[in-house]
């Protein structure tokens, strides 16, 4: 069921990938403000520059975590496009983030601290709409496994509008856009420097960019699950949907973590809830 | 058949011993060379008997019956005195009620009862008894170092260690007892001797806040206590022949028969695992010793609690008050976990996790599917491992640093490496993949959405297992920030204890290895049994979760090589000149400290706020369930 061949792709591919998107993501959002904005491949570039540059560090463990951390979002995503189980998927790109969050502790730095805190506030906020996510996707396709729900001819998207919408709206939160951009940020305005990535330099932070990247591709193929019956549908909702979040990105100010977890949390408790109530009512009378 | 009563009679010996021997060394050796015995005869019985089935013994009853009531009355009486010696009314009405329903009992019920096969072992008997047997005795060893330690930096507390052992090894003895026991009056029996060792245990050092806890958990235990006398006077009322007293026969008797013992047991049930509104008793617990916290947390007392109701969920499941029950647990492990968030005292997010763990492992068994059967009894093995871990590493950081509190536990891993690793370890294993508890919450799950009313249950473990994410990770992010004043202050720590401490770490990372042999030997041949279906984990996801065991195992390596050749520059403090312990110069030439603090959330989270929520909502529920019982039997 597992299919080695789409681990290994995804894990060559996917920084490609996710580097030109967010070359694309540059320049969209340059154009947006007025601006011509970076080359496409600018995101390449600066992380090849991060690579150059001299190995400094508070801590030699931090370099562990990070480490850690891409190779945990790597496998989890790899788990992902070679379709295993999704909740397993879910729990390893937990365990990833958790490693980010241990390098920004493990620095004792104020800043980094105040990110790592946040950025677990943002784990928890996002957290159950994913799992919850999942399981709409196996009360309809009737099985966890990413190949099962991709070769499934049913709809998806029908039976799961409440809870694509609530994906969407945690979606912003994990590709560090803004309003919900707390604990680290693309931008340079941030009251906290970097957060979580202040104390990271070098070789770490190119990893972590890199990370970002291959977390990016993730998302964008879980998106792809609620659209799986028709290939040229999915890749165009995961366009749109982008482009949506780049929108966002730019006419919404930064939030506060509060209003974070509350609204991915009223989200996740209503829209998400009543869509699985639904089905699952309707799974009741339909036997 | 000689091994089961040798669990059940040796650590009584022990214990007898033990309150005679007075010499400390001579105390120390009996401690461990019992605690030996016993690991090495629960291990036996899993040789023995793990591909027997269900085994019934039967063993002599007139003559045990009287013992038991004798047993009974001066358990009672001595808990009387206990509440009219410290003036605590509410206990002594409530152990006069016990003490009339067993009159009662006696005189009217017990005449022709003649329940044969009293002793069992099966498949989940061996998992307790395994769990008792190791970790149990291995808590025991612990306390030997800990308590000459305690009551050197107590000097206050009357040193009665010879009590203290005794009470352990009665515990011990009582809880294989409730496992191994057939015949509910016996499991009765052994359900109050362990909520006297409780009681005993909690009020250790005899301040008035551990009489006040000790009682505290007394009166709540003897609620149960009293339901479950309840239980079998129904019983006696119902089948005055005395079959149904065995418990095999009472589940095997059908949900019609059975369901009303059945739930003023998993009252019983609930009262012992703490779940809401009885949660506070075992939080109050931790002004005890922390191998006694250990104890009652892991391997002893709560674990009786939701062994019975695990026992009894093919009669719960499917029925409404199975459900009710099911909803009990539900809502603890959501509010528990929502309060372990706003604790900074180490005990504390322990005895909050523990509740919501507990909480978890009965909204499985209420429901009681065969999957989720499978699933509470994973969350058994794994809580019991990895929770005695974390009480013990915390006990031997408060005996070093004198402070259980998280926030003082700051660059833990520079002042004491060894033991926060293993701590590290044992945190890990309470909620990330690919460690133990995390797989049974993802089978539960699974479990769930085919479960009926399963939608409830998988929103609570959407939203309290990220809850519980939150609360371990910033615990975790204490202890592994690199402070660059810390001190390594880890020498002078006992041999046993270290013993004990890689026992359990190893053993938390092993069952994640072997949990796959454990499910296919011990606990998919009980589920079976039970239910003629069973279930496992998908090869595919065993694999994978393997593989990423051992990718964990071997990124530490990776320190080898990130410790040279990278420049090490203080954290950046806005740019101003900071001090290696972080004071950095302010404004006006100041110089101001910096200190950073987790995050608690007291306005979410508030600890009384919730608890007021829990115990309304589960109060509730049990009025339900009790009117709903009431239909049943009127």
């Amino acid at each position: 069921m597992i299919s080695i061949l789409n681990a290994v792709l995804f894990i060559i591919l996917a920084p490609l990938i996710g580097g030109l998107i967010a070359g694309i993501d540059r320049k969209i959002t340059a154009r947006m403000q007025g601006r011509m904005g970076p080359p496409l491949l600018q995101p390449f570039y600066d992380v090849a520059k991060l690579f150059e540059k001299e190995n400094v560090v508070v801590t030699p463990s931090q370099n562990y975590y990070v480490l850690s951390y891409i190779v945990f979002i790597a496998v989890s995503g790899a788990l992902f496009f070679s379709g295993g189980d999704l909740l397993l998927v879910i729990f390893a790109f937990t365990l990833a983030h958790i490693f980010l969050v241990l390098g920004a502790y493990s620095t004792n730095s104020p800043y980094s601290f105040i990110g790592a805190e946040r950025e677990l506030i943002q784990i928890i906020a996002y957290e159950p709409m994913i799992i919850l996510s999942a399981v709409g996707m196996y009360m309809v396709t009737k099985s966890f496994f990413v190949s099962d729900i991709m070769n499934s001819p049913i709809p998806v998207i029908v039976y799961l509008p409440g809870i694509f919408i609530g994906f969407l709206m945690v979606l912003t939160i994990k590709l560090r856009k803004s309003p919900f951009d707390l604990s680290t940020s693309h931008h340079a305005h941030q009251e906290i420097v970097k957060g979580v990535t202040t104390e990271f330099s070098g070789s770490g932070l190119g990893k972590i960019e890199i990370a970002h990247w291959y977390e990016n591709v993730f998302l964008l193929g879980f998106i792809y699950l609620f659209f799986a019956f028709n290939p040229v549908i999915a890749l165009a909702a995961i366009i749109v949907t982008y482009l949506i979040e780049i929108f966002i990105d730019n006419t919404f100010s930064r939030v506060k973590w509060q209003y974070t977890i509350k609204s991915a949390w009223i989200v996740a408790g209503t829209l998400g809830i009543v869509n699985l109530a639904v089905l699952y009512y309707l799974s009741g009378v339909m036997g | 058949m000689i091994d089961l009563v040798f669990l059940i009679v040796f650590p009584l010996i022990a214990a007898v011993l033990l309150l005679v021997v007075s010499k400390d060394s001579i105390r120390d050796a009996l401690v461990k060379i019992s605690a030996l015995l016993i690991g090495i005869v629960s291990l036996m019985t899993l040789f023995l008997y793990y591909n027997t089935g269900a085994l019934y013994f039967p063993v002599g009853y007139q003559q045990v019956s009287q013992i038991i009531f004798l047993v009974e009355v001066f358990l009672a009486l001595f808990i009387l005195y206990l509440g009219i010696k410290y003036r605590k009314s509410l206990a002594v009405v409530l152990i006069l009620v016990q003490l009339g329903l067993l009159a009662y009992f006696e005189m009217f019920c017990s005449e022709a009862l003649h329940a044969v096969q009293n002793l069992f072992i099966d498949q989940l008997s061996i998992i307790m008894a395994l769990i008792i047997g190791i970790i149990g005795s291995a808590i025991a060893v612990y306390a030997v170092g800990y308590m000459g330690t305690y009551h050197r930096n107590h000097p206050e507390v009357q040193d009665r260690r010879r009590t203290f052992f005794f009470m352990v090894f009665l515990f011990i003895s009582s809880m294989f007892g409730l496992v191994f026991s057939n015949n509910l009056i016996w499991v009765f029996l052994f359900w109050e001797l362990t909520t006297v060792c409780s009681f005993i245990l909690i009020g250790y050092s005899r301040s008035e806040e551990a009489v006040n806890n000790a009682f505290l958990a007394l009166v709540m235990n003897l609620l149960g206590g009293i339901a479950f006398a309840g239980a079998l006077i129904y019983l006696a009322g119902i089948d005055p022949s005395g079959n149904l007293f065995e418990i095999n026969q009472l589940i095997s008797a059908g949900q019609a028969l059975a369901i009303v013992p059945a739930v003023l047991i998993s009252f019983a049930g609930i009262t012992k695992a703490a779940l809401m509104p009885f949660s506070s008793w075992l939080v109050g617990a931790m002004v005890a010793p922390t191998p006694v916290s250990a104890l009652l947390h892991s391997s002893t007392m709560v674990k009786a609690g939701v062994y019975i109701i695990v026992r009894f969920s093919p009669v719960l499941s499917g029925s409404f008050e199975g459900l009710i029950i099911a909803m009990i647990g539900g809502f603890t492990f959501l509010l528990a976990s929502a309060i372990a968030i706003s604790q900074s005292n180490a005990k504390k997010v322990l005895a909050y996790s523990t509740i919501a763990n507990l909480g978890l492992i009965v909204a499985c068994a209420g429901i009681g599917t065969y999957k989720l059967v499978w699933a509470a009894i994973m969350l058994i093995i794994f809580h019991a491992i990895a929770k005695s871990l974390l009480f013990l590493c915390v006990g031997t950081v408060e005996n070093r640093i004198g402070s259980k509190d998280i926030e003082d536990m700051a660059g833990l891993i520079v002042r004491m490496p060894k033991i926060a690793v293993m701590m590290f370890i044992g945190i890990a294993g309470m909620f990330l993949a690919p460690f133990g508890m995390l797989i049974s919450k993802w089978v539960a799950i699974e479990a769930f959405i085919d479960a009926p009313f399963g939608i409830i249950f998988v929103t609570i473990l959407a939203f309290g297992g990220s809850i519980t994410v939150l609360f371990w990770s910033k615990w975790m992010g204490k202890i592994i920030s690199i402070t660059q004043y810390g001190k390594r202050v880890e020498g002078n720590i006992r041999s046993e204890k270290w013993f004990v401490l890689y026992l359990l770490t190893s053993l938390t990372v092993l069952v994640c290895l072997i949990f796959p042999l454990i499910s296919s030997v011990l606990i998919e041949p009980f589920v079976l049994s039970v239910y003629g279906f069973t279930t496992r984990l998908a090869q595919d996801n065993i694999m994978i979760m393997v593989m990423m065991l051992f990718l964990l195992m071997i990124m530490p390596l990776s320190m080898l090589f990130y410790r040279n050749g990278a420049k090490e520059l203080p954290p950046y403090m806005g740019g101003r000149p900071t001090t290696p312990d972080m004071k950095f110069a302010g404004s006006m030439g100041i110089v101001r400290e910096s200190s950073f603090s987790n995050y608690y959330f007291e306005q979410y989270c508030g600890e009384s706020r919730l608890l007021m929520a829990g115990t309304g909502l589960c109060l509730g529920l049990i009025l339900i369930g009790a009117t709903l019982l009431l239909g049943v039997i009127v």
